[in-house]
C-alpha cells in the first residue's frame, strides 16, 4: 500500500538538515517587546492597558475584538512604554502594545498551575482556549476557539493534527514531536473530549521517521488516536491536502473543514491547547526555526511572542554572509521582509535567511505551455489559463477557470520553467474577485 | 542594514527547470534518430541538418534584432525547430530548400504570431507542409544507397508486402529522421523519463492509428505494425504532436488530441490520395487545440460532483 497523499505537488530542496538536529533552545529577550493587536485572522484585539501600566507574565493585554478574533497575552513583566502602530511581517503597520521588559518575569497569580481536564466541561475548555489567545500557529492564525465551536459538534468525525511540516527548512514542529510528544497527545485528548464522535489522527510526513516512531509508540494504547504516515511532498500539510490524504474527504474553497467533519490543528497549536488547559499557561511563546545559508548557526528557538527578530538572529550567531533575502516563514508560502525590525508574532514559524534570492536570479520568460503547472496543481486547476485571464484582469474568466480554488501554495510558480509569477497574479485576482463578491452581497 | 533586501511574493524558491533545459532535452532526444539518419544517408543528411538549424537560428536572431525584441535564440527553441524540420527532409534535397523552410517556419509561423509560445501551429511542421506544397517532387524524392524507391507506406498502399524488421531498424527510404523506429523510441523514452513530455499524446495517437488501420484497413497484424512503424508516425507522435505550444494543456484534452490525430492520420493514409498523413494531421489538430482545451478543463479538487 502506498503512503497517504494527494495528487499533484512538488519536491523543493528540503533544507531541513540545517536545523533538524538542533534541540529547541529557550531564548530570553533583552530588548523591548512588541505585541501587535492583530496576529490572527479576524478583528484586531483592543488594548486593555495604557502607557505607564505595569504588566505581568500571563496578563491579558489585548481583548478579542469580536467572536472571530483573539486575545493577546503579555509574555514578560515590565511597563507599557507606548501603544502605537508597528511594522509586522506582512509589511503593514499594526497597532501594538510596546512593553519595556524588566527581566523579572513576575507572573500573574496561578500561572502554570496543574489542571485536570477531565473535571472541565466542554464550555469551560472552549473558554480557556479563547482566553489563552490561541490561534492556528501553522501560519494562518485562525482563532482556535472558533474552530473548536462548529455548528454541529456531533458531525465532527476527525481531529487532524498537522505534523506534515511540508514547508522546506522548517523544523519547529519536528523538534516538538521529538521533544514534547506527550503534550501533543495530551492536547489532542483535550480536543477529543469536545467531540464525542471524533477520532484523532496525527499526520506526519515520512521524512520524519523518528517522530513517527515516537508518536506511534505513545498512542499505541489510545483507542481514539492514530498516527498516519504521509508521503513527503509539498503541500502535504495544506489543509485540503492533509484532509484528503488522511480521510479521503475533499474540501473546496467554499467549505470549511468542519463541513467535511474535520478539524485540523497544527502541532504547536495542539501543544498550546494542552498548556492552556492542563498547565494554566496561555499562549505566550512559539517555536521558531532560524535558518538558511546566511545564518551562522541554524537553530530552533522557544521564543517569547513579541521578541524582536534581530535578537533571534544574534542568538543564532548572526549572519555568516550578508543575506539577500529574509523570509518570515518557509520559502514556499512565507513573506519576504524588507526590514528585520519586526516582532515575532503567533504565526511566525521561521526566519529564513538566504544569501541568494532565486526569484531575482530567475528572469521571467514567455510561457511555452509545457503544462508542468497543471500537473503539479493540488487543486487540479489550470494555472496557465488562469494566468492569461489574470493578465487581462478578466475576473469572470478567472472564476470560470475555478481560480478561486487556488490555495496559493506556490507549486505552479516553483515548477514553471519560464519562471512566471503565477501565484502572485492569482493572489491579486483572488483578492479582487473576493472584494467584488463582497460588494455585490 | 546598508544593503537593501530583496522582496517578492511567495514562493521564494524556483525549480532548476528552464525553457532552455527543456529544449536541450528535446535536442538530446533527437540525437539517436539524427545519428542514424547521418549514418544511413551520409554526409548529405548532416549538411541538411546544419543548414536548416542555421537558417532557423539566424532568421530568429535577425528578425528579433530588426524588430528590437529580446534575443531568444539561446532558449534553443529555434534549434529544436531546425532539427525537426531537417529530420523531415529527404537527405538528397538541394540545401536551399530546407533553408527556405527554416526561414518560413521561424519568421512566418513563429515570429509573426508573437514568438515563442504564441504560434498556433508547429513551426517545423508548417515549414515542412509549405515545402511539400511548393516543391512536391523534390520533397518526396527518397533515395537509399543510390537507389530510389517507394516508402513502405506507399508500397502498402499499392498492395505490396513490406519488411517489418527493416522498418524497425530503419533500413528503408524516407526522411532523414523518421526511418528508424528503434532510434526514435530511445529518444521518446528519454523525453518521458526526463518528464519533458507525458505519454498521453503519443500513446493515444499510436493506438488510435493501430485501431483505425485494423478496422478500416486490413485485419492483419503485419499491416497494422507497418502503419505504426512507417510514415513518420513514431517521429510525429513523440516529437511533433507533443510540441508544448501547439498541443492541449489539459490532461483529458491530450487524450482527445491523440485520438483526433490518430483518426485524421488513418483517414489520410487509408482513404486519402497520399500514403502519408502525419504532418497534415498534426497541423490540422493544432488549430483545434483551443477548442479541445475549452471542453476538457479539469474539475477542480472538491468540485468534481458539479
Amino acid at each position: 500500500m502506498g503512503l497517504a497523499t494527494f495528487k499533484g505537488g512538488v519536491h523543493p530542496y528540503e533544507g531541513k538538515e540545517l536545523s533538524e538536529n538542533k534541540p529547541v533552545q529557550i531564548l530570553m529577550p533583552k530588548g523591548d517587546m512588541v505585541y501587535p493587536m492583530s496576529q490572527h485572522i479576524g478583528a484586531p484585539a483592543n488594548p486593555l492597558v495604557k502607557k505607564g501600566d505595569k504588566v505581568l507574565v500571563g496578563q491579558k493585554i489585548g481583548e478579542a475584538g469580536g467572536f472571530i478574533s483573539a486575545n493577546v497575552i503579555c509574555s514578560v513583566s515590565g511597563t507599557v512604554k507606548a501603544i502605537e502602530p508597528r511594522r509586522v511581517a506582512n509589511g503593514s503597520m499594526a497597532n501594538s502594545v510596546i512593553v519595556e521588559n524588566d527581566g523579572e518575569y513576575t507572573t500573574i497569580e496561578g500561572l502554570g498551575a496543574d489542571r485536570d481536564p477531565a473535571k472541565l466541561s466542554k464550555q469551560e475548555i472552549r473558554d480557556i482556549v479563547k482566553e489563552a489567545g490561541i490561534v492556528g500557529l501553522g501560519g494562518a492564525g485562525f482563532p482556535t476557539h472558533v474552530k473548536l465551536t462548529p455548528k454541529d459538534e456531533n458531525a465532527i468525525e476527525y481531529i487532524l493534527v498537522n505534523g506534515a511540516e511540508c514547508e522546506p527548512y522548517l523544523t519547529s514542529d519536528y523538534r516538538m514531536m521529538l521533544e514534547e510528544p506527550e503534550k501533543i497527545v495530551g492536547g489532542l485528548k483535550v480536543i477529543l473530549q469536545l467531540f464525542d464522535n471524533a477520532k484523532g489522527i496525527i499526520g506526519i510526513e515520512n521524512n520524519k521517521p523518528e517522530a513517527i516512531k515516537i508518536l506511534k509508540d505513545l498512542v499505541k494504547d489510545e483507542p481514539r488516536i492514530e498516527v498516519c504516515e504521509l508521503l513527503t511532498k509539498y503541500p502535504q500539510g495544506g489543509e485540503r491536502s492533509l484532509i484528503y490524504a488522511t480521510t479521503g474527504r475533499k474540501v473546496n474553497s467554499s467549505m470549511l473543514p468542519a463541513d467535511a467533519g474535520c478539524i485540523v490543528d497544527n502541532i504547536d497549536t495542539v501543544i498550546a491547547i494542552y498548556m492552556a488547559v492542563c498547565k494554566t499557561t496561555p499562549l505566550m511563546r512559539r517555536i521558531v526555526t532560524v535558518t538558511g545559508d546566511a545564518i551562522a548557526d541554524p537553530v530552533n528557538f522557544n521564543v517569547k511572542i513579541g521578541t524582536a527578530f534581530p535578537e533571534l538572529v544574534e542568538a543564532a550567531g548572526g549572519f555568516k554572509t550578508e543575506p539577500e533575502k529574509l523570509i518570515a516563514g518557509g520559502p514556499m508560502m512565507g513573506m519576504a521582509l524588507f526590514d528585520l525590525n519586526i516582532p515575532v508574532t503567533k504565526t511566525n514559524s521561521a526566519l529564513l535567511c538566504l544569501t541568494r534570492d532565486e526569484v531575482a536570479a530567475s528572469p521571467e520568460t514567455p510561457c511555452i505551455r509545457c503544462g508542468k503547472c497543471v500537473s503539479v496543481c493540488p487543486s487540479h486547476i489550470v494555472p496557465v489559463l488562469m494566468m492569461k485571464a489574470a493578465l487581462k484582469g478578466d475576473c469572470e474568466g478567472f472564476e470560470k477557470l475555478s481560480g478561486m480554488e487556488c490555495m496559493e501554495c506556490g507549486s505552479c510558480t516553483f515548477v514553471c520553467p519560464a519562471k512566471r509569477p503565477l501565484t502572485q497574479a492569482f493572489k491579486e485576482m483572488r483578492k479582487t474577485v473576493a472584494a467584488n463578491r463582497r460588494k455585490k452581497a | 542594514m546598508a544593503k537593501l533586501l530583496n522582496v517578492s511574493s511567495s514562493p521564494h524558491v524556483r525549480s532548476h527547470d528552464t525553457t532552455q533545459g527543456l529544449m536541450l532535452d528535446v535536442c538530446i532526444a533527437m540525437l539517436p534518430a539524427t545519428a542514424f539518419g547521418v549514418f544511413q544517408f551520409g554526409l548529405n543528411a548532416l549538411m541538411v541538418l546544419l543548414v536548416t538549424v542555421a537558417a532557423c537560428v539566424a532568421s530568429e536572431y535577425v528578425y528579433e534584432t530588426i524588430m528590437k525584441k529580446p534575443i531568444t535564440v539561446y532558449d534553443l527553441s529555434a534549434v529544436v525547430t531546425g532539427m525537426i524540420l531537417a529530420l523531415n527532409m529527404p537527405a538528397n534535397i538541394p540545401l536551399w530548400i530546407p533553408a527556405l523552410g527554416g526561414i518560413f517556419a521561424i519568421i512566418v509561423v513563429k515570429q509573426l504570431y508573437g514568438g515563442i509560445g504564441q504560434n498556433f501551429m508547429n513551426p517545423a511542421l508548417a515549414g515542412r507542409c509549405f515545402l511539400l506544397i511548393s516543391f512536391a517532387g523534390k520533397m518526396s524524392d527518397f533515395a537509399l544507397d543510390g537507389w530510389t524507391g517507394a516508402t513502405p507506406l506507399a508500397q502498402l498502399k499499392a498492395g505490396e508486402t513490406v519488411d517489418l524488421a527493416a522498418m524497425f531498424v530503419g533500413k528503408i527510404p524516407g526522411t532523414i529522421g523518421e526511418v528508424s523506429v528503434i532510434a526514435l523510441l530511445v529518444g521518446g523514452a528519454y523525453l518521458a523519463y526526463r518528464q519533458v513530455i507525458s505519454l498521453r499524446i503519443p500513446v493515444t495517437y499510436i493506438l488510435t492509428v493501430a485501431v483505425f488501420a485494423f478496422v478500416f484497413g486490413q485485419q492483419d497484424m503485419t499491416y497494422v505494425a507497418a502503419h505504426i512503424c512507417g510514415g513518420g508516425l513514431i517521429f510525429g507522435a513523440f516529437f511533433m504532436a507533443t510540441d508544448y505550444v501547439t498541443s492541449p494543456i489539459t490532461p483529458n484534452g491530450q487524450i482527445v488530441f491523440g485520438v483526433l490525430l490518430g483518426v485524421l492520420t488513418g483517414l489520410f493514409r487509408i482513404f486519402g490520395g497520399s500514403a502519408e498523413g502525419v504532418s497534415y494531421a498534426i497541423i490540422i489538430s493544432n488549430m483545434l487545440v483551443p477548442l479541445i482545451e475549452k471542453y476538457t478543463l479539469p474539475k477542480a479538487f472538491g468540485r468534481e460532483g458539479k
